[in-house]
């Protein structure tokens, strides 16, 4: 148990640190872009004070990702010994695409006023390119353990080991779509709430109004995009881990007509939902585009195969939840794009997206609960359980704690530096707006 | 396509003790510098390791998955009974990596930055130090999955007088490389004289712990004696490392910045050989006698194949990259930091 903890912990943070490092290269691209195609000193120096958050995520990010590579073994060996070389095709290339971020950061980071402009343009894309592809082979790693490809276990042995059919394993693209696009919507969300606030405050308000304006577009974008390709995760689910969509939906029977269940107290002892809404055939016209077919209910699967049904449901609710509130915002930044321009500077408007800085964030928390805790009790989805990969060494709940108390001094670092870095933009990237209170 | 993986692993950890041994040894040089000329060094440090430190310790990154999909009972084995060495090391990076962030990227500068700089130090001593001991409990013969209590599978698996010695002897290292490594970034006279009176304790430092390795080799009845001076290749590589020591201090009184370097980075490579050639293809040697082998122990084939054809496309991508990061900024060493503390 505490080393699932300590696994969901380090992950947890590691989610953060990574999507916000793989995003904000992004950002900061689509600004050194403006800066060298209009001049305007603005967009530079929006470049820079986004690439001192880049270096401090990117570090962050790097060292939780080391420690993780290793606490796979540390926690996990019998897994590792069994798993390692099947879907590790992922992990060697992320490794690479990993390592030319770290050059092309070196490039980027130390290369103003260095090299060729556009060279060092591009190396700022290499950044985010690269990042984002190790995310994706990283979730494809993941996504093997929902949905295991490319080998046989005959008699207990893993035989006839296929590492590419392991990395494309059927999940692949629909959790890596689903995790990129929703790193993007949160991450967007998080940096333009930030600036949001900034504005409130009437401090730097041209800095920080075009700082707003190039994260929110890329967290609108993705938050709008990102139901769909929550009905293809869902799809996938349905098909390969039918237990972990019934969890999902707190979907005690199976029956033609299966409804959509929202919201609700699920009550695991007398297999029904309380308080929800109910949708009748809703999640039978999602999962198989008909209203008829029945989709398959936790009735049918045996109880020891069964994940924690009350937490992945709440996380499953909160995610979509927040989901939905995320792409409601979206559709109001679009108004405001072509509609109503004023509203920019309106404070309800801009009040909204403060308060929308978390969401995106806790919804890829839950999101990630859904899929890890929604495959319990298998590590290897129908191959192997959790409780025979952990570590036989005792006094695992120490380091548990350990870990804790590093994650926790870690973050509240990494905000106390954002902090002092977003207090002194008057100071190092815009003095051309004086402080005015 | 198994040698072209154990050709990797190997590299990797050769590059992880010369690149990011000089790395840690930066910090363990700041550790033994006076309070007033630290601030330079500093500076001085951050302006030659800035731009790829990042890079540095990717791999060890790579070393680690290498194991892990080439070679995973290995991993497994090494993870569970040296998890608390493993654990601490962890620890150390943690720290060590944020720590250096944080004091480029705290745009305040105010007394937090001497708490930067305490973490930084430490941890760079710490590191490399349990780097060390991990190494030394590979090869030590103490590591035994049939032991019954958990001392035995889980603390003496890795403390003893050999392995420990080891961890010093590496700090030791560290701390010469990284000496080395900045007298030629040295800015004027006397910071190069005081590089190099560090390079020279650091040296005699690697001497010292060098021979309590020895010493506790005896003491834990390792036959290390034989193991190294057992074979030719082993003479032959601590000859060549004992000669171009002594070329390296001849240069060093000519300012020879580059080859110096070179030197250095061969002695690694020459330890390196040195220890691991005996045991090839070994690499842990358990209580029982018995032990995990590079090639007896590998994975199945079709992950070595695929992990050797993703190692061979990655580095045709990295190490061009690399060299030309690393060649960059060595052109044009004096407008680093121009941008970065430019406020």
């Amino acid at each position: 148990m505490a080393a699932r903890s300590q696994m969901a912990l380090s992950l947890g943070f590691h989610i953060i640190f990574s999507c916000i490092g793989m995003v904000m290269p992004f950002f900061m691209a689509v600004s050194h872009f403006l800066w060298l195609r209009t001049g305007n000193p603005v967009y530079q120096n929006i470049t820079k004070a986004w690439s001192k958050g880049v270096a401090i995520f990117f570090a962050t990010g790097a060292v939780s990702g080391t420690v993780l590579s290793f606490e796979l073994g540390l926690l996990w060996p019998t897994f590792m010994k069994h798993a390692g070389p099947i879907f590790g095709m992922p992990f060697s290339l992320e490794g690479t695409a990993f390592f030319i971020e770290a050059i092309a950061l070196g490039f980027f980071l130390y290369g103003w006023n260095r090299f060729n402009r556009w060279f060092h343009w591009f190396t700022g894309v290499v950044v985010g390119i690269s990042g984002l592809l190790s995310g994706i082979l990283v979730v494809a790693a993941n996504a093997w353990m929902n949905s295991p490809a490319g080998f046989d276990l005959v008699d207990g042995k893993y035989t006839n080991i296929d590492p590419i059919k392991a990395m494309f394993n059927p999940a692949w693209f629909s959790q890596a779509l689903h995790m990129s696009v929703a790193a993007f919507a949160a991450t967007g969300f998080a940096v333009a709430g930030v600036h949001a606030l900034m504005v409130m405050r009437k401090q730097n308000v041209n800095f920080h109004l075009r700082a707003f304006k190039i994260a929110a577009i890329f967290g609108v974008i993705a938050a709008i995009l990102q139901p769909l390709s929550g009905d293809i995760s869902a799809k996938m689910v349905a098909k390969r881990q039918p237990a972990k969509l019934a969890a999902m939906e707190a979907h005690f029977e199976t029956k033609p007509y299966s409804p959509l269940i929202i919201g609700g107290i699920p009550d695991v002892k007398n297999k029904k939902v309380d308080y929800a809404i109910e949708l009748p055939g809703m999640l039978s016209f999602m999962v198989y585009d008909d209203f008829k077919t029945p989709v398959k209910g936790l009735d049918q699967i045996p109880e020891k195969d069964q994940p924690p049904i009350a937490v992945t449901h709440y996380a499953f609710q909160l995610m979509v939840a927040l989901g939905m509130l995320m792409m409601g915002l979206g559709i109001l930044y679009l108004i405001a794009i072509w509609k109503k321009k004023s509203w920019f500077n309106k404070r309800w408007f801009l009040k909204l997206f403060v308060w929308a800085t978390p969401i995106g964030f806790i919804a890829v928390e839950a999101g990630w609960t859904v899929t890890e805790v929604g495959r319990q009790p298998w590590i290897i989805q129908g191959v192997m359980r959790t409780a025979d990969a952990v570590t036989p060494m005792p006094g695992i709940g120490y380091s548990f704690y350990l870990f804790t108390a590093v994650y926790f001094t870690l973050s509240i670092a990494v905000i106390f530096l954002l902090y002092r870095q977003i207090k002194m933009v008057p100071e190092i990237y815009d003095n051309t707006n004086p402080v005015s209170k | 396509m198994i040698y072209v993986v154990i050709i990797f692993l190997w590299v990797a950890l050769l590059l992880y003790l010369v690149m990011g041994g000089a790395d840690f040894g930066a910090g363990i040089i700041e550790m033994f510098t006076s309070n007033k000329n630290k601030s330079r060094t500093r500076r001085i440090m951050y302006n030659a390791i800035g731009p790829i430190w990042e890079a540095n310790h990717m791999w060890l990154i790579i070393a680690i998955v290498i194991l892990f999909v080439g070679f995973p009972v290995i991993y497994a084995t090494m993870s569970t009974y040296l998890h608390i060495p493993l654990t601490v090391m962890l620890m150390g990076i943690i720290a060590r990596g944020t720590a250096l962030t944080f004091r480029n990227y705290d745009a305040v500068h105010d007394h937090m930055q001497k708490i930067y700089n305490k973490i930084f130090v430490y941890s760079s001593f710490v590191t490399p130090l349990f780097l060390g001991i991990i190494a030394g409990s590979a090869v030590s013969g103490r590591v035994d999955p049939q032991a019954t209590n958990f001392m035995d599978a889980y603390i003496y698996s890795w403390l003893n007088w050999f392995s420990v010695a080891i961890g010093f002897f590496t700090v030791a290292l560290c701390g010469f490389l990284a000496a080395i490594y900045l007298i030629g970034e040295a800015n004027d006279d006397i910071e190069r004289k005081s590089f190099i009176r560090k390079a020279r304790l650091m040296n005699i430092a690697a001497v010292i712990a060098g021979s309590v390795v020895f010493i506790a080799s005896v003491k834990e009845n390792i036959p290390l004696v034989q193991w190294v001076f057992g074979n030719v290749i082993g003479i032959a590589a601590v000859s060549a490392a004992t000669i171009s020591l002594i070329l390296l201090w001849y240069l060093i009184s000519k300012g020879k910045r580059f080859i110096i370097r070179v030197l250095a980075g061969f002695q690694m490579t020459m330890i390196l050989l040195t220890t691991t050639y005996k045991h090839y293809p070994n690499i842990i040697i358990l209580k029982n006698g018995g032990h995990l082998s590079l090639i007896e122990d590998q994975g199945a084939e079709k992950a070595i194949q695929s992990l050797g054809i993703a190692l061979l496309v990655g580095s045709v991508f990295i190490l061009p990259a690399l060299f030309y990061l690393v060649w960059s900024f060595q052109q044009k060493p004096d407008q680093v930091d121009s941008d970065m503390h430019g406020h």
